[in-house]
C-alpha cells in the first residue's frame, strides 16, 4: 500500500505530499462550481487523493462535500478547472475514469420493486463489466446481504437499504469508492460492521473517500482528513499530524487538600484552579510539547512536589477531532 | 460502446414491463378489444365500405397507431422519469456509459414494447375482422418508424417533466387529440374541405395514411410524404435529446 501510515512522524505541508509518493489517483485542480441560481458551491478547489487511503471529507451542511463527490463521479457539471481520475480526465476520457469509481450516494434510493439481486447485477453491467454471480454473492455475503437476495428493496430496512447501495457500487469492482454520509441515520452496530467492510476494502487496495458528518467516523477511520468549508478547503492533513498539531491536551490533577490559589514557585506554568481549588488542570499544546511531551510534564510534577503540593489522581485528555473541527469552522466563519 | 451497460438497461426495462404486464399488455389490448365492439362491429356495420375497405377493417392500422403512439410515449417517458424521480438516475449518470447508449437503452426498450404491442394488437385485430397486409415490409417498417420516434419523443417528456401531472400533460393535452383528428377512424376525404386543410398539419395524419396504405393500398397522403414526415419527426426529436445531454438539461446541473 502506498498510502501513508496515519502514525507518520512528520507533518506534511497543506495537500502536498512528499516527493516520493507516487501519483495520486484522483487530482483536483482549480474546480469551481456556479449553480446556474448563481450560488457558488465551490471555489478553486485543489486536491489530491492518494491511492490506497482512506480520505474523510468533513464539512458542516451545504460546505460542498457532495457537489465536489457529484462533479467528481459526473452526476454534475464543474463550472471550471479539471478533474483527472487515475491519469483520465474525467470529462474528455469520462469513460475510463468512472469505470474506476463506486459512488455510494447520501440519499437513500432504490427501485423499490426490483429485488436486491437483480439491482446490485444490473449495476454490475451498467459499468460494463461481464456478469459475474461469483463477485456479486461474494459482495452480499460481505455485506451481509446474501440472505435478502430475493427480497424486493421496498421490505428493506433504512440500513440494509444503505448496504444494497454499498453493494450496488462494489459490483463493478472499483478502485476508488466514494461513500456520501455512508452512515447518516445507521444505528450504532451497523455503523461498526460498516467501518469494517471499509476497512476490509482498503485492505484490498480500494482508495476510499468518504463524507461524514459523524467526526467520530472520520477519526476512527481516516488517514487524512480534509476540511471544506464554503465551498473551499480549509486544510488537508494526515489525521494523526492534524490531532497533534491542532488538538490541545490537558493535564488534571486531583488534589489532597484544596488550594486557594495556584503558589507563585509555579506561576510560570499554565496551571488553573477548578472545583473550589480540588483540581489542578494543566493545558498545553500537543504539538508544542512534541518529543519533549514527557520531559515537560515529569518536570511540572516535580515543581508540583517540591511545592509540597500532594495529589491523590491524574488523568490526562486530548481534544478530540470534533473540538478541533469546531474550532476551525468557527474560527473561518 | 459499452454494450454490456446498454444491454443491462434494456433488459432491465423489459424486466419492469414484465413486472406490470397486466399494464403494459392486457390493458392496451382490451380497450383496443373495445374498439373493434363499439365502432367496428356496432357503429361500423352502418357505415359503407371506405374506399372498398369495410369500416371495421379500415380502422384497425389507425387502431394500432393510436396505441402504439400513447403506448410508445407513455412508455419511455416513464421509463426515464421514474428514475429520475427516485433518485437512482445517479447510476446511470455515474455509469462509463455515453449518452448515445443511455438512449438506446431506455428508448429501445421503449420502442420494443410498443412495438410487440402493436402487433399483439394487430393479432387481436384478426380475431374480430378479415385482415390483409399488401406491404408486410413497408407496415413493419412504419410501426417500427413510430414506434422508435415517438418513444424518443416520451424520452424527452420523461426528462422534462418534474411532476407526475406534467407527465401526464403532453401526452394528454397533445398526443392524444392528434391521434384522435388524425385519421385514426375516418378518411381525410370523409371531413369539410376546410378542415381537409387543417388536418394536413397534423403529422400524425401521415403516419396513419402510410400505416393504412401499408394494409390495403388506400392513402390519405402520399407514402412518401408519410416517410419524410416520421424522418422530420426523428430528426426533430434526436435534435432535441442531443441538444437536452449537450446541456445537461435536467440531468446534469
Amino acid at each position: 500500500m502506498s498510502h501513508e501510515t496515519p502514525t507518520a512522524p512528520e507533518p506534511t505541508p497543506r495537500t502536498e505530499t512528499p516527493a516520493a509518493s507516487p501519483p495520486p489517483v484522483i487530482a483536483i485542480s482549480g474546480l469551481s462550481k456556479r449553480y446556474d441560481s448563481g450560488f457558488s458551491a465551490l471555489k478553486q478547489i485543489d486536491l489530491e487523493i492518494q491511492r490506497g487511503e482512506i480520505f474523510a471529507l468533513l464539512g458542516p451542511n451545504g460546505a460542498g462535500k457532495t457537489t465536489l463527490i457529484s462533479i467528481i463521479c459526473g452526476l454534475v457539471n464543474a463550472t471550471g478547472g479539471s478533474v483527472t481520475v487515475d491519469g483520465h480526465d474525467s470529462v474528455t476520457d469520462y469513460r475510463a475514469a468512472r469505470a474506476k469509481i463506486g459512488l455510494v450516494p447520501q440519499e437513500l434510493t432504490s427501485d423499490a420493486f426490483e429485488t436486491v439481486w437483480n439491482t446490485v447485477r444490473f449495476s454490475r453491467g451498467l459499468f460494463g463489466k461481464a456478469p459475474d454471480d461469483a463477485h456479486i454473492e461474494r459482495v452480499l455475503k460481505a455485506l451481509s446481504l446474501w440472505d435478502k437476495r430475493k427480497n424486493k428493496l421496498i421490505t428493506l430496512s433504512g440500513g440494509m437499504k444503505r448496504r444494497v447501495l454499498i453493494a450496488k457500487a462494489l459490483a463493478h469492482e472499483p478502485e476508488i469508492l466514494f461513500l456520501d454520509e455512508p452512515t447518516a441515520g445507521v444505528d450504532v452496530e451497523l455503523r461498526r460492521d460498516m467501518w469494517e467492510v471499509v476497512r476490509e476494502l482498503r485492505n484490498s487496495g480500494v482508495t476510499i473517500i468518504l463524507t461524514t458528518h459523524y467526526i467520530e467516523e472520520a477519526e476512527e477511520m481516516a488517514d487524512r482528513i480534509g476540511v471544506i468549508n464554503g465551498g473551499e478547503i480549509v486544510l488537508v492533513r494526515e489525521k494523526a499530524t492534524l490531532m497533534r498539531q491542532l488538538g490541545s491536551k490537558q493535564l488534571t490533577l486531583h488534589l489532597q487538600t484544596p488550594l486557594a490559589s495556584v503558589p507563585p514557585a509555579l506561576a510560570h506554568y499554565p496551571l488553573t484552579l477548578a472545583e473550589n481549588g480540588n483540581v489542578l488542570v494543566y493545558t498545553y499544546d500537543a504539538s508544542e510539547a512534541g518529543d519533549s511531551d514527557h520531559v515537560s510534564i515529569s518536570a511540572l510534577i516535580n515543581e508540583i512536589e517540591a511545592a509540597g503540593i500532594r495529589f491523590k489522581d491524574l488523568h490526562t485528555k486530548q481534544s478530540s477531532l470534533e473540538d478541533i473541527f469546531v474550532n476551525l469552522v468557527r474560527e473561518r466563519q | 460502446m459499452n454494450l454490456q451497460a446498454v444491454r443491462s438497461i434494456y433488459f432491465f426495462e423489459m424486466a419492469r414491463a414484465g413486472r406490470t404486464l397486466l399494464q403494459s399488455l392486457i390493458s392496451p389490448v382490451i380497450s383496443t378489444s373495445l374498439y373493434f365492439v363499439v365502432f367496428g362491429a356496432a357503429i361500423g356495420s352502418r357505415i359503407q365500405e371506405v374506399e372498398g375497405v369495410s369500416y371495421g377493417a379500415f380502422i384497425v392500422p389507425g387502431l394500432i397507431m393510436l396505441m402504439l403512439l400513447t403506448q410508445s410515449v407513455s412508455n419511455a417517458s416513464f421509463g426515464i422519469f421514474f428514475p429520475k424521480f427516485t433518485g437512482t438516475i445517479y447510476e446511470v449518470l455515474s455509469a462509463p456509459i455515453s449518452y448515445f447508449e443511455i438512449v438506446l437503452g431506455y428508448v429501445g426498450a421503449a420502442a420494443s414494447k410498443s412495438a410487440i404491442l402493436g402487433l399483439v394488437i394487430l393479432g387481436t385485430a384478426n380475431f374480430f375482422v378479415d385482415l390483409h397486409i399488401q406491404h408486410p415490409f413497408m407496415m413493419l417498417l412504419f410501426l417500427l418508424l413510430t414506434a422508435i420516434t415517438f418513444s424518443l419523443l416520451g424520452f424527452i417528456i420523461g426528462i422534462w417533466a418534474d411532476s407526475f401531472e406534467k407527465l401526464q400533460l403532453v401526452p394528454l393535452l397533445i398526443i392524444t387529440p392528434l391521434t384522435f383528428l388524425g385519421g385514426s377512424f375516418y378518411a381525410i376525404d370523409m371531413l369539410p374541405p376546410f378542415w381537409q386543410a387543417v388536418t394536413l398539419a397534423n403529422p400524425v395524419v401521415y403516419l396513419v395514411s402510410g400505416f393504412r396504405w401499408s394494409f390495403y393500398g388506400i392513402s390519405d397522403v402520399s407514402v412518401v410524404a408519410s416517410l419524410v414526415m416520421i424522418g422530420v419527426f426523428l430528426a426533430v426529436s434526436l435534435g432535441v435529446i442531443s441538444w437536452i445531454f449537450r446541456t445537461g438539461y435536467r440531468l446534469r446541473p
